[in-house]
C-alpha cells in the first residue's frame, strides 16, 4: 500500500540563495504533523516547496502515489488548502470569503454558486461556529477571527490536507489555545491530514503527533514530540539553553527557556 | 445567496436608469436646446433641419463614443485594480495612456495611416498600450511580488518619457502633423469617423464579454497572487489575457479620444463603495457608470463655456486627481502601501 503523504528525497529553493536539502518524510492519513525549526531553518521553503510555488530542484512529493508537480492547480486546490499568517482580502464579507474555498470545484466559466456550494459553506460556517460573522467585512474582525475565517475557507475546499503557516502567531494565548483545540478536533472528527509550521514547541509538543525539526535546509530530527523535543536536540538546532520536562497532565513534553542571568547564577552557585 | 443577486440587479437598472437621464440631458443640452417632447421625434422620425443635424449626426455620435470610451476607461481601471490589488491604478497612472499616445503620434508622424487606413491607430495604440503595460509590469516586480510604490513611480516615469517623446516628435515633425497631433492630444469625443465609432463600441462591448470569463480569477486575485493559485488559479495565463484585454481598451480610446485621464479611477472607486468588491456586479457597473461619467464630463465641456468647448481630459483630471489625493490620504492612512 502505497504512503498516504510522501515526501522524497526533496530539494527545491531560490535561486543562488537558500534551499532545502534532501527532505524525507511521509505522513499518515488523519495526523497532525508540525514542521519545527529557528528561523531560516528552512520551514517556509518546504512550505512553498509542497505547495508547488517552488520548484522541486530534486526529489519529488507524492499524494496517494500521485506526483503533485503534474497536478494542475486546480487539481492541487481540491487536494491541498492553505492557511497562511497574513489574511488578506479586507474589504470581502465573511460569507463571501468562506464561498472562496468553493473555487476549484467550479466550472472555469461558472458565474452563480451552486446548491452545493452554499451547504459546504454554510457547513463549515457552522462547525467552526462563525455564522453570527458572516455579513461582517473581514477587516472588521480581530485577528483570532479572521483566522477562523481563513480556516473555515480552507475546509470549503474539502482538502485532503490542511496546511497551515504558523496559525498561531499574532495570537494571545487563550486564543492560541481555542486554535489549536479547532485544529485538533477538525482532526479527529474530520480525520482531516493537517500538516504546520510552528514556532511555539510548547504548542507543538502538546498538540502534533509527529514533529519534523529543521536545521540548515535539512531534517535534523523526526518523530514523536517526546523522541524531536528533547533539551540536547533543542540546544543544538536552536543554539540556546533550555530545560524539558514533561507535562503532568498530558504526559506530552514541555520545554522552558533559561535566561541568561539565571544560568550564570546557578554556574556561580556551583 | 438570492438576496444578493436580486440586490445586484436592482443596482444594475438603476446605473442604467442614471446613465439614461445623462443620455437625455446631454441630447437636449448645447447651445441649440431640445425639449424633452421634442426629442422622441428628432431621434426617431425622419425629416431635414438643424435640430435633426445636431441631435443625429452630431450629439448622438459623440454620446455612443462617449458611453463607449468611458465604459472602456473605466472597465481597464477596475481591471487593472483587480490585478494589482490597488485602488490607485489606472491606464492613465500606470502610463498605460501614454504608451498608447506614443503608439498614435509614431504613426502620424511617419504617415502611417494613409498607408493602412482607419484602423491604424487604434492598432498603434494598443500596441503602444501593451508594451508599456508588460514594461510597467516587468520592472515593477521583485522576487515575484509587485512593488506597489515601483510601479506607480513607472508609471509616472513612462507618463513623463511618453510626454517628452511627444514633445520631440512635435518639434521635428511638419506643421501639417503638429495640427493632426495637437487636436489630437487636446482629447474630444468629437469623431467624425462612424467607422471607428462603431469599433469602439464592438472593442468595449466585446471585451466587457471577455472580461467576464475572469471573474473566477479576478475575485480570487483579492487575495493576492499567491492565494489564488491556491484557489486553483492560472494566475499567469489569467494576468497576461486580462493585460491584453485593458491595453485593447486604452489603445482603442486614446486613439479615437486622445489621453483622457482618471476615469478608470474615479468610477470604480465610487461603485466599489456601492456594490462591494465581487467583480461579477463590479465589471458591469463600473461599464456602464464609467459611460454614464464621460458622457456627462462631455455635456459639461462643451456647454460650460458655450460656445467653446473645454478639452475633456481638463475636466475629468480635475476631478480624478482631487479624488486620487482623497484616496491616497486614505490608504496611507490605513498604512496598506507597502
Amino acid at each position: 500500500m502505497s504512503v498516504f503523504f510522501d515526501i522524497q528525497q526533496f530539494s527545491c529553493g531560490y535561486y543562488r540563495k537558500f534551499y532545502i536539502k534532501n527532505i524525507n518524510f511521509d505522513v499518515a492519513k488523519g495526523s497532525l504533523t508540525g514542521i519545527i525549526g529557528p528561523n531560516g531553518s528552512g520551514k517556509t521553503t518546504l512550505f512553498k516547496g509542497i505547495t508547488s510555488e517552488l520548484k522541486a530542484k530534486e526529489g519529488r512529493i507524492l499524494l496517494n502515489g500521485s506526483d503533485i508537480s503534474l497536478m494542475n492547480y486546480r487539481e492541487r486546490a481540491r487536494n491541498f488548502a492553505i492557511v497562511t499568517q497574513n489574511i488578506e482580502g479586507a474589504d470581502i464579507r465573511v460569507e463571501d470569503y468562506v464561498m472562496m474555498g468553493r473555487i476549484p470545484y467550479h466550472s472555469k466559466f461558472q458565474f452563480f454558486e451552486t446548491k452545493k456550494d452554499i451547504e459546504v459553506a454554510e457547513k463549515y460556517l457552522n462547525l467552526i461556529d462563525i455564522v453570527h460573522l458572516r455579513h461582517k467585512l473581514m477587516n472588521e474582525l480581530s485577528g483570532g477571527e479572521q483566522q477562523l475565517v481563513s480556516i473555515a475557507r480552507a475546509l470549503t475546499q474539502e482538502p485532503e490536507i490542511l496546511l497551515l503557516d504558523e496559525p498561531t502567531s499574532h495570537l494571545d494565548i487563550s486564543h492560541q489555545i481555542q486554535l489549536m483545540n479547532l485544529i485538533q478536533r477538525l482532526n479527529a472528527q474530520l480525520g482531516l491530514t493537517v500538516l504546520m509550521i510552528i514556532h511555539d514547541l510548547n504548542l507543538a509538543g502538546e498538540y502534533c503527533d509527529y514533529l519534523v525539526l529543521l536545521k540548515n535546509g535539512e531534517i535534523y530530527k523526526k518523530g514523536t514530540p517526546e523522541e524531536v523535543l528533547t533539551y540536547q536536540f533543542i540546544e543544538d538546532v536552536y543554539g540556546t539553553v533550555v530545560i524539558t520536562k514533561t507535562n503532568p497532565v498530558s504526559g506530552k513534553p514541555v520545554v522552558f527557556p533559561v535566561s541568561e542571568r539565571t544560568l550564570k547564577q546557578v554556574q556561580d552557585s556551583r | 445567496m438570492q438576496k444578493k443577486y436580486l440586490k445586484w440587479l436592482l443596482l444594475i437598472l438603476l446605473f442604467i436608469v442614471v446613465t439614461g437621464i445623462i443620455i437625455i440631458h446631454s441630447l437636449t443640452s448645447g447651445d441649440l436646446k431640445v425639449s424633452l417632447t421634442d426629442l422622441p421625434r428628432l431621434l426617431f422620425g425622419q425629416g431635414e433641419g438643424v435640430e435633426f443635424t445636431i441631435i443625429k449626426s452630431i450629439r448622438l455620435p459623440r454620446i455612443i463614443l462617449g458611453l463607449a470610451v468611458g465604459g472602456a476607461l473605466s472597465l481597464s481601471g477596475v481591471i487593472l485594480q483587480g490585478v494589482y490589488r490597488n485602488p490607485l491604478v489606472e491606464p492613465y497612472t500606470l502610463g498605460i495612456s501614454g504608451g498608447a499616445s506614443i503608439g498614435v503620434a509614431l504613426t502620424i508622424v511617419f504617415g502611417l495611416p494613409q498607408l493602412i487606413g482607419t484602423y491604424m491607430l487604434p492598432l498603434a495604440g494598443f500596441i503602444g498600450a501593451l508594451v508599456t503595460l508588460f514594461l510597467v509590469y516587468m520592472l515593477s516586480i521583485r522576487n515575484g511580488k509587485i512593488k506597489i510604490q515601483t510601479m506607480l513611480l513607472v508609471g509616472v516615469m513612462v507618463s513623463f518619457i511618453a510626454s517628452s517623446i511627444m514633445m520631440l516628435l512635435l518639434s521635428t515633425t511638419t506643421s501639417e502633423n503638429i495640427h493632426s497631433i495637437i487636436f489630437w492630444i487636446m482629447g474630444s469625443l468629437d469623431e467624425p469617423d462612424t467607422k471607428l465609432i462603431s469599433l469602439a463600441v464592438i472593442v468595449s462591448l466585446l471585451s466587457l464579454f471577455l472580461s467576464y470569463f475572469f471573474v473566477q480569477p479576478l475575485n480570487a486575485l483579492r487575495l493576492g497572487e499567491e492565494k489564488a493559485r491556491y484557489l486553483g488559479i492560472n494566475t499567469d495565463v489569467s494576468i497576461k489575457i486580462l493585460f491584453v484585454i485593458t491595453s485593447l481598451l486604452t489603445g482603442v480610446c486614446v486613439s479615437m479620444a486622445g489621453v483622457i485621464g482618471f476615469v478608470g479611477l474615479i468610477i470604480p472607486h465610487l461603485i466599489r463603495l456601492i456594490t462591494g468588491s465581487d467583480f461579477r456586479i463590479l465589471l458591469i457597473s463600473s461599464f456602464i457608470a464609467g459611460g454614464g461619467f464621460l458622457v456627462f464630463c462631455d455635456t459639461l465641456a462643451r456647454t460650460i463655456i458655450a460656445p467653446n468647448e473645454l478639452p475633456i481630459g481638463v475636466l475629468t483630471g480635475m476631478i480624478g486627481g482631487s479624488i486620487f489625493i482623497i484616496v491616497l490620504n486614505r490608504i496611507n492612512k490605513k498604512s496598506l502601501i507597502d
